[in-house]
């Protein structure tokens, strides 16, 4: 497939809200049973909550240049039941929503604490807040990830690998920032979020590793003999039926050489995995937060890479017929 | 249930793009706003087309085939096109299984070219929405035209009939005889689309020459000369019946 910038931001931005969102919420929730210490401020949850929603808001604007008909995309919702991307088109303003909400009572600080268990554990009203947020958060990942891996001649795309490397990676992304942010408003929490987020890369670098080593030995179902339906081991193309090329030949092509692909592979597993672990574990030893950000910024470039990678590595089996490009 | 769709005869094309000129000529011209067609005559020519006719070598020189491929939306049965669309632009009709692309509800966002494995969708550049084969849903109903002209703009131009149109619901229907005694098969059907198009196959067409038709298995003398006869009071060779 040829990748599309609109979508390789469309999906890293809200990757890293959501997982923005995600690292807050298990502050939150790790707070509220005592495992840690209430070391974060309410800044700490409504200014990260505000930038979480700008990285969604980021990510819906970037979707918007993908349409060929921007000004149509609500009635993108219409087809739930049968279609991930519409699903995805409620899931995205659901998560917004919530984390709206949330940032919100943690900014204004209305909060009210319905319950406290004899352990001192506490439920308020934004745990729950917070909760459905989640919840929201990971249909909006599942939808994301479905999108690619429900087209079953995708072969590239169509295993659970997609929708677990979707939520792992935004997951990752969006804890590094948390990480980076926590250095102003959280100090106490460095080290938490900083060793989760080495803990969810380095997860997300198995998964991806696997989905690279499964796509390796992919064996394509169609050929050229199934294309035109013809029994002989040798059919070769020799027009398209056009001169000049079609969307055909444009959509479905990364046009790129064969060396730009490969390397792409290994600048990605650098920048996303390698290099920002090593960066967080130095940040959080002294607090530095010029490395921690440049972890985040890193990772963030190297999951472009990586994004790029996914959409160019997949094999449209349309491609068989138009194989004189 | 009707199901409208082509039958293409592959032993028959001679790859002269008739079908292609009259789809695009025909389409272009029809309510729903001229098809894109940028270049035409320059360099880098490009466009939508509906329908493309490509040429395949099939074998190895000097013993090749030249096969000559007409595609465009194959109709299918179980179109997975359809339920991706988050508009619901993209649908199959009821009524006679045409898939269609509501021109007024589509955003544009090629989700559905993803989904279909045949490459048979193409967005319009221009007007930013996702065209296809109509199989003509806007003569085959006209009862403006005279009846036998109430089919697909390609089935009526191709030059050597190698395109058939009708019902593959409806068992007596000419293109379902001819499917199944022609040996009509399916694209891809690894993919469970189940296309409603066929194509049939290329087929060898030989004269087979016994020798005795050469030569006449009625000469006793082999040798070509005026029969033999008895006496002119007798029964002639013709009357007899015992050769
Ligand atoms: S050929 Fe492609 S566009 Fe046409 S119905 Fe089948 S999947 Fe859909
Ligand atoms: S491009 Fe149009 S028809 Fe295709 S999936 Fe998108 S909205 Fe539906």
């Amino acid at each position: 497939m040829n990748p599309a910038f609109s979508v390789i931001f469309l999906t890293t931005l809200i990757g890293v809200g959501q997982g923005l969102f995600l690292a807050l919420f298990t502050g939150q929730s790790y707070s509220a049973v005592k495992l840690l210490p209430a070391a974060a401020s309410a800044e700490f949850y409504s200014i990260g909550g505000l930038i979480a929603l700008l990285f969604l808001v980021g990510g819906l604007i970037a979707s918007f240049f993908h349409l060929g008909h921007p000004e149509r995309a609500w009635r993108a919702a219409a087809m739930w039941r049968t279609s991930w991307l519409s699903r995805e088109v409620i899931a995205l303003p659901t998560v917004m929503g919530l984390l709206f909400i949330y940032a919100l009572m943690h900014y204004m600080q209305w909060d009210i604490v319905l319950f406290t268990s004899e352990a001192g554990a506490e439920l308020s009203v934004s745990l729950i807040v917070g909760i459905l947020g989640m919840l929201a958060t990971f249909a909006l990942f599942l939808c994301t990830g479905m999108i690619y891996a429900c087209i079953k001649f995708l072969q590239e795309w169509h295993t659970p690998l997609t929708v677990i490397n979707y939520t792992l990676l935004g997951t990752a992304s969006g804890f590094v920032l948390a990480t980076a942010f926590a250095t102003y408003t959280a100090p106490g929490l460095l080290k938490f979020f900083g060793i989760w987020s080495i803990i969810i890369t380095l997860t997300a670098l198995i998964t991806r590793v696997a989905s690279l080593l499964r796509n390796r030995s992919i064996k394509y179902k169609s050929s050229a003999q199934t294309a035109i339906g013809v029994r002989h081991t040798k059919v070769k193309q020799i027009t398209m039926g056009m001169m000049g090329g079609s969307v055909n030949t444009r959509d479905f092509n990364h046009h790129m050489s064969a060396l730009f692909f490969k390397s792409i592979k290994w600048v990605f597993l650098l920048l996303v995995f390698i290099i920002p672990s090593i960066l967080i574990w130095a940040g959080i030893e002294e607090a530095n937060r010029t490395l921690l950000f440049s972890a985040f910024i890193v990772q963030y470039i190297g999951l472009i890479a990586e994004r790029w990678f996914f959409f160019a590595q997949a094999n449209h089996p349309q491609n068989i017929y138009y194989q004189t490009v | 249930m009707t199901q409208l769709a082509l039958v293409i005869d592959l032993n028959v094309c001679v790859g002269c793009h008739a079908c292609v000129t009259s789809c695009k000529e025909w389409n272009t011209s029809g309510p729903a706003g001229s098809m894109c067609d940028d270049n035409p005559y320059g360099q880098d020519p490009t466009g939508t087309f509906f329908n493309r006719v490509q040429t395949y070598e099939v074998g190895e020189f000097p013993l090749t085939e030249t096969v000559h491929f007409p595609k465009s939306c194959l109709h299918c049965e179980d179109p997975p096109c359809v339920p991706v669309c988050p508009t619901g632009a993209s649908y199959k009709r009821e009524s006679d299984g045409i898939v269609l692309v509501d021109y007024d509800k589509c955003i544009g966002c090629r989700y559905c070219s993803w989904a279909c494995p045949y490459g048979a969708r193409e967005i319009d550049e221009h007007q930013k929405v996702m065209k296809k084969c109509t199989l003509c849903v806007d003569r085959i109903y006209d009862e403006e035209l005279p009846e036998e002209e109430r089919k697909p703009a390609c089935v009526l131009a191709c030059p050597t009939n190698a395109r058939l149109f009708g019902d593959v619901h409806d068992s007596e229907s000419e293109i379902s005889v001819t499917i199944r005694e022609e040996g009509g098969y399916q694209l891809m059907p690894e993919w469970g689309t189940k296309p409603s198009n066929h194509y049939l196959p290329r087929r060898k067409t030989r004269m087979h020459i016994h020798d005795d038709e050469l030569e006449r298995a009625d000469n006793p003398l082999n040798k070509e000369q005026r029969k033999p006869h008895g006496p002119i009071d007798e029964p002639t060779l013709d009357d007899s019946t015992s050769w």
